[in-house]
């Protein structure tokens, strides 16, 4: 289930994936590795594992809220440069616009709304398609100066 | 899996709860909801609430497992008591930071720092 060939190409990986902790639990283990293989900083191993954990489990608990037998389809791509993941689920979608803002005051302690701030605070770039239920995350490596 | 084992460690001292986590990745839902319902458990058995979560052995945590935190400070201070963390991995800490969670909750470097200030 590796994202890279024995030349050294990177490869795209997909995977259906169940609401089942295991199931969730070994793709992020495979994505994780896989990102690895490309030697990002510790920081950024974190934040993908995170944004990782994030986006599906939205796509389970928001996406599929009312589809709790559906599966969603994970994909990525990990390069020296780069590692994209695409979260879909089947539902009908949502505006990440309308998430209110968990920081404010009167969010601060609401015990939900923070998942996607995180993605959001973590990763290069957050794309959804104009349904709303496809999120493709994208990690650009620092540069040298960036990497400090 | 969630099971009938503990997800905490517990140790009481002089009128401190002191409580550590057997997980190193706090991401599980149904071990969130776990560790949500013993940590309840341990503020229903206090009239007064002191509880430290120690967070030494913990490499990640999800959203999920903050609104938890969150659930359980709301319910310590309804009680009068006080919750406060301590040795927070600085990777994570930065997740407190990014949410400003690190103004909620009292976080102190070390438990000795934390108990003191109790």
């Amino acid at each position: 289930m590796t994202g890279r060939d024995p030349n050294g190409s990177e490869n795209e990986v997909t995977l259906i994936l169940h609401n089942d902790r295991e199931a969730i639990k070994r793709a992020e283990i495979a994505f994780t590795e896989d990102v690895g293989s490309y030697a990002y900083p510790e920081a950024a191993t974190f934040a993908l594992r995170l944004a990782f954990e994030e986006s599906v489990i939205n796509a389970f608990r928001h996406g599929h809220a009312a589809l709790p037998d559906e599966p969603v389809q994970v994909s990525w791509r990990a390069g020296p440069d780069e590692v994209r993941l695409t979260v879909e689920d089947n539902g009908p979608g949502f505006d990440p616009e309308a998430i209110p803002d968990p920081t404010l005051e009167e969010n601060i302690e609401k015990p939900s709304g923070r998942g996607l701030m995180l993605i959001r605070a973590y990763m290069s770039r957050v794309e959804f398609n104009e349904k709303g239920n496809r999120v493709t995350l994208t990690y650009e490596r620092p540069s040298a100066s960036e990497a400090g | 899996m969630a099971s009938g084992e503990s997800r905490l460690r517990v140790q009481k001292e002089n009128d401190v709860t002191q409580v550590e986590f057997v997980d190193r990745n706090i991401l599980d839902e149904a071990n969130i909801q776990q560790i949500g319902d013993e940590i309840s458990a341990l503020i229903d058995a206090e009239a007064d609430p002191k509880i430290l979560i120690n967070f030494s052995n913990v490499d990640h945590l999800s959203s999920a497992a903050l609104g938890t935190l969150i659930t359980l400070n709301t319910k310590v201070k309804g009680k009068g008591g006080e919750l406060r963390l301590t040795n927070i991995d600085p990777q994570i800490y930065e997740v407190f930071v990014i949410t400003k969670l690190n103004r909620l909750f009292q976080i102190y470097d070390t438990a000795e720092q934390a108990l003191g200030a109790f």
